[in-house]
């Protein structure tokens, strides 16, 4: 998967999760640009891309998961490493 | 995880869920959600449907404003020792599927005891009709050294339950509430490996002798469980209980991805405690209780029973089925068959189940739709009563289609999975066991001969008076409670007024000095009914002080048609006397579901009367004088109070 495609994936979560098909993601789109990106909501984006990717985030990683350019280098490497 | 998977999967559940939104009339939506919510689905397309259901429909989650017609309202507070706010949609999509409004209140997390026992404004406020207790075992660990001897453990134990039990009851006379009780899933790793049950104070140790103490206590108390550490046991979580990660990250004892499974078993249980529940099992012949065609292959050629796998597997299906039936669940065949040919591979030695276990029994050629609809109307029971088992997905599907209100399990492709599968749906969760339940199979299948004797009989007072009939009426007392209250909450037809009343409700109620509330059993000469009919009458602030009001009259619909109303009237009547009261006043509150009693006072010599203050607009009310009218006719001989 390439870094456009995991962004493409990466939006369709956030679209499902939030609920809103007008989301559009960049590499520096953070919380406080998406509507209802709270600590809660950030909990069940990481376990819905995770099921999305068939990855599974380390607890130091969750910390480092701050902008949408994060998710995307992290799920890139962990798909790389398989 | 793969979770819900008695549900069947929906071609693009999201595309579904889209197209609803545009629909603008609030209560359209929350019809459409509630239709969706019977679908298989994920955390986010739950999460999806909750916003759904509630968007557009103002207050009605937070039980400030009427729910939505055709669904229960519940207003329900979740006290926890760890966060529970990612699984609140999950469980009101679950509630929705069960036609359950849930209004959900959620306490600070960890705030559990403070909230009841400071009385707590803004709980006071919500006033809460069942109050879950959501705790974990990493909560409020004993106090207690590793080497702590089993004397030590037990008081520890003892005194922890203790505590919860002041709680509970905090929680019944603050809000007459139902308490639903989390028990203690063991999440945490093992000290000790095999050795841990052997070590009194190992935590593992400690957390079964809770569980167990937990639960002997709530069996005393009328308290309900949502039995997590059983779920636990079970792997029904798999990794999604106590996943060290979502603890971490946000003291999650339920994964999120898990939400929707622990809103169908949370769900369930306050389904139950309304009356919401299952009745009757409904069951297909081929392939589904033995395999092959019995039409096709005979007596002699069916797989059934001990010798090949394939028949054992029947067998422990037909066996999971006998014994849901000995706790109360009505047996019913629904199949494409021959009936003759039908009924006779019930003489097949190997099977479990014989005929005379089956209170309706369809055989034929027709539709199974319409076959299910006669069933219900046999057994007098509704179509949301119904869960049908058929190994064939086209059968599946053609009555998902033609009655969504029957519940209908996808199955495994192995027969071997069939019992699991239908146990995991948790249809028939109860709030109750009692000597009725168990007999209550047996009942119907009765109620079919009888109704064979009345079409011999020429005449009915002649049947009537064959059937010898004896009426005991007893105050509602603590060996009535249980099931006076379970049928209270789930009788829907023959009920006067809907009034749904948890054991407390019912207790307060009964031990009013001045009110009557009677418990009433009919035996004939088929066998005893059990408890028919339940009869609750109280002064009401709105009435004058010598009038009752009767504010609950329900009976059971297998005795309808045998005059126990004018017979019950007459136990009322003679109570009513002893308390001191002169007049009697009944009311009809109409339900999409209670129109057979619309007449049931003017029939018994009530006249309308005007209705009293406060009193719901569409409700009707009716005056019956104690000393002026006379008793209504009918051949039951009356035993008690």
């Amino acid at each position: 998967m390439t870094e456009t495609e995991i962004l493409t994936a990466l939006t369709q979560v956030f679209r499902d999760v939030f609920d809103d098909d007008a989301i559009l993601l960049t590499e520096e789109t953070t919380a406080e640009d998406v509507d209802g990106w709270d600590s809660q909501a950030h909990i069940l984006l990481i376990v819905s891309v995770e099921e999305r990717f068939g990855i599974k985030f380390r607890t130091a990683e969750l910390e480092s998961l701050h902008n949408v350019g994060h998710f995307v280098q992290l799920i890139n490497a962990k798909l790389e490493r398989r | 995880m793969e979770q819900l998977l008695w549900l069947p999967s929906h071609a693009d559940l999201g595309v579904a869920i889209g197209a609803a939104k545009q629909e603008t009339d609030p209560a359209r939506r929350l019809a459409l959600a509630a239709m969706l919510a019977g679908y298989r689905r994920d955390v986010t397309l739950t999460a999806r449907l909750d916003r759904l259901a509630t968007e557009g429909l103002g207050d009605w989650t937070t039980g400030e404003t009427l729910s939505p017609q055709g669904f229960t309202p519940l207003r329900v507070a979740l006290l926890s020792s760890h966060t529970v706010d990612h699984l609140v949609p999950a469980i009101r999509v679950a509630g929705l599927h069960r036609r359950l409004a849930l209004s959900v209140y959620v306490a600070p997390y960890g705030m559990y005891r403070q909230v009841l026992l400071i009385d707590d404004p803004q709980l006071a406020a919500f006033a809460p009709q069942v109050v879950v207790l959501a705790l974990d075992a990493r909560d409020a660990p004993l106090q207690l050294s590793l080497d702590a001897s089993a004397a030590e453990v037990a008081a520890a134990v003892e005194a922890k339950v203790e505590e919860l039990r002041l709680l509970w009851r905090r929680a019944r006379e603050r809000f007459a509430a139902q308490v639903v009780q989390q028990t203690l899933a063991p999440v945490d790793p093992p000290l000790f490996g095999s050795f841990e049950a052997l070590v009194p104070a190992a935590p593992y140790t400690v957390t079964e002798r809770l569980n167990s103490a937990i639960r002997a206590a709530a069996r005393e108390d009328g308290v309900l469980l949502m039995d997590l550490a059983w779920q636990a046991a079970q792997g029904s979580y798999g990794s999604g209980l106590g996943d060290p990660v979502r603890w971490h990250q946000g003291k999650q004892l339920v994964s999120p991805n898990l939400a929707p499974l622990y809103g169908d078993q949370l769900a369930r249980v306050l389904a139950a405690s309304v009356g919401l529940s299952r009745k009757c099992l409904v069951l297909d012949l081929d392939n589904t209780l033995w395999g092959g065609v019995i039409g096709d292959d005979g007596i002699d050629g069916i797989k059934l029973g001990q010798g090949s796998p394939t028949g054992e597997a029947f067998l422990a299906f037909q066996r999971y089925a006998a014994l849901l039936a000995q706790r109360g669940i009505i047996l019913a065949v629904c199949s494409k068959n021959d009936l003759a040919v039908a009924q006779a591979a019930f003489n097949h030695p190997e099977m479990a189940l014989k005929r005379s276990d089956i209170a309706a029994f369809e055989a034929n050629w027709e539709d199974k739709a319409g076959n299910l609809r006669r069933i219900a109307t046999t057994l007098d029971i509704g179509l949301d009563s119904l869960v049908f088992v058929d190994d064939n997905p086209a059968e599946r599907d053609i009555v998902r289609r033609e009655l969504p209100e029957v519940a209908v399990p996808e199955l495994p492709e192995d027969v071997a999975d069939y019992p699991a599968r239908v146990a995991a749906a948790g249809y028939f969760e109860t709030v109750s066991f009692t000597a009725d339940d168990a007999t209550r199979g047996r009942n119907y299948v009765l109620n079919a001969e009888r109704k064979a004797a009345q079409s011999q009989a020429t005449d009915m007072e002649g049947y009537l008076r064959g059937l010898a009939m004896i009426l005991s009426a007893t105050p509602v007392g603590p060996a009535e409670l249980p099931r006076a209250t379970q049928l209270i909450n789930k009788t829907n037809q023959f009920n006067l007024t809907t009034r749904r009343y948890s054991e407390a409700e019912v207790q307060r109620l009964a031990s009013d000095p001045r009110a009557v509330a009677l418990a009433l059993r009919l035996r004939d000469k088929f066998g005893d009914n059990g408890l028919i009919s339940v009869v609750l009458a109280r002064p009401d602030p709105n009435l004058a002080p010598d009038e009752l009001l009767i504010d609950t009259w329900l009976m059971s619909c297998r005795v309808l048609g045998r005059q126990v109303e004018e017979a019950v009237l007459g136990v009322l009547v003679t109570s009513a006397a002893e308390v001191g009261c002169r007049a009697l006043v009944g009311e009809y509150r109409p339900t999409p579901r209670n129109s057979m009693v619309a007449e049931h006072y003017p029939r018994l010599g009530f006249s309308h009367r005007q209705a009293p203050e406060g009193a719901e607009p569409d409700a009707s009310f009716w005056h019956y004088d104690l000393m002026s009218s006379n008793s209504a006719k009918h051949f039951i001989e009356v035993a008690g109070p």
